[in-house]
């Protein structure tokens, strides 16, 4: 008889009732040789028994009522605030932010090349991921457009890539300031509600430079040269998404070119 | 609208309890599915019409944990297993069983972030292998793999079967 040898998803399928009958039967045949196996078997579904009994009171518990989805739907319904109070509030805070800005070389040394890239990108996806009114300033659907704007402002072709090869929707886009020129920022989302950013702009120093990775308080993110043009992922992802997905854009920028 | 309603309701304990199980505190944990139905609520028109409500509602509440977790961590705010597990769990009708749970949600903390997710979708959520691949945007194989190593340190750390960890107390934090 020539059967499909048993492994270890065999083993994590049995634990979680999720094999067909007729492979089940084959994993049940293999433990009966196999008791260490078997043991470990009868352990993982035991630790399963633990932790669904250790938490299932909480789902057993009454929703609070600020889950209520009724109520969140009405909350939504009632802006908070009028939007001019929003748009002042959001006024002050640049007001603040170039303060802090003007006092950033008295606290800490300019950054320069990759490191200054990274800065800006990051100081971007903080300003504008969060953003519910108005993220991009050009949609998607305007895509050569943008490309368009970005190679004009930047002074070389710069394209716009897809990444919805990896799953991720281009949102759009906006020209931004950094204190080396213009930058173009696209941001992407996932779909569930994360959102990427990318910054793009020339670098003083023509050629590549290798991606190396960079962390703020609230954001991760990938930055490289490539041709002379610098480019900077960030997003609030784990490294195990990031990393992957700036490759991906490396790649695309490389063929675009 | 109608229809937000009757699909995510039902799934508002479950978004709970995972909360519960990835921030252990209460409070904190319902402040991130209050967030979590927010952006569902405000983003229910962008979501594809034939997408499983279920696996959008994991990913967005997931990615909201993730961030949380990390600003955490930066900020090294800390909350000690002995103060909260019983309170916030509400099960120690015996002190075996005390000990018992005590020892599970210390393990549970000692797991990698990517790998205590995983383990936590597939048994105590009961998804499907494919579903916590979709939730986590990693490949199925990956979950596999990550599910496996999850449960056997979990084995190992409370039931100390690894020599390498003291049989009765594994219950140290490893600062990484």
């Amino acid at each position: 008889m020539t059967m499909r040898p048993i492994g270890d998803d065999d083993l994590q399928g049995l634990v979680d009732e999720r094999l067909e009958a007729s492979r089940r039967r084959e994993v049940e045949t293999y433990l009966d040789d196999h008791p260490e196996a078997r043991m470990r078997v009868a352990r993982m579904v035991g630790l399963r028994e633990e932790m669904r009994a250790a938490f299932a009171p909480v789902a057993a518990e009454p929703v609070p009522a600020r889950l209520n989805l009724a109520r969140i739907v009405e909350a939504r319904r009632r802006p908070a605030r009028p939007a001019w109070q929003a748009m002042a509030a959001g006024l002050l805070l640049l007001i603040g932010g170039a303060g802090g800005w003007g006092l950033r070389e008295v606290v800490s040394p300019v950054p320069t090349g990759i490191e200054a890239l990274a800065q800006s990108a990051s100081m971007n996806y903080a300003v504008y991921a969060p953003d519910h009114t108005r993220p991009v300033e050009l949609a998607a659907a305007n895509r050569d457009e943008l490309a368009g704007w970005f190679s004009a402002r930047l002074k070389r072709p710069v394209g716009v890539p897809d990444l919805s090869g990896s799953g991720y929707r281009l949102m759009g886009g906006r020209l931004v300031a950094t204190p080396q020129g213009p930058a173009g920022l696209l941001m992407y989302d996932d779909g569930h509600g994360a959102r990427f950013v990318m910054l793009m702009r020339p670098m003083h120093v023509p050629g590549d430079a290798p991606m190396r990775p960079h962390t703020t308080e609230t954001s991760s993110g990938y930055a490289w040269a490539q041709d002379g043009l610098g480019y900077s992922l960030v997003g609030a992802a784990d490294d195990s998404v990031l990393h992957p997905l700036a490759d991906a854009v490396r790649r695309a920028t490389a063929k675009s070119l | 609208m109608t229809d937000m309603m009757r699909l995510i309701e039902p799934l508002i304990p479950a978004l709970r309890r995972y909360a519960r199980a990835l921030l252990r505190n209460p409070t904190d944990a319902d402040d991130l599915v209050q967030d979590c139905l927010e952006r569902a609520v405000g983003r229910w028109h962008q979501r594809q019409a034939d997408g499983d409500a279920r696996t959008w509602l994991f990913a967005i509440l997931h990615n909201l944990a993730v961030t949380q977790m990390r600003q955490r961590v930066r900020r090294g705010a800390h909350m000690p297993i002995e103060d909260t597990a019983e309170a916030n769990l509400a099960v120690a009708p015996t002190q075996e069983s005390g000990l018992r749970h005590r020892d599970l949600m210390t393990a549970l903390d000692a797991l990698p972030e990517e790998q205590r997710s995983v383990l936590l979708l597939v048994t105590v959520e009961g998804l499907s292998y494919a579903e916590t691949a979709d939730i986590l945007a990693i490949p199925t194989g990956t979950v596999m793999s990550r599910l496996s190593r999850a449960r056997d340190r979990m084995i190992q750390l409370m039931d100390g079967t690894d020599a390498a960890v003291p049989a009765k107390r594994p219950l140290l934090r490893r600062v990484k």
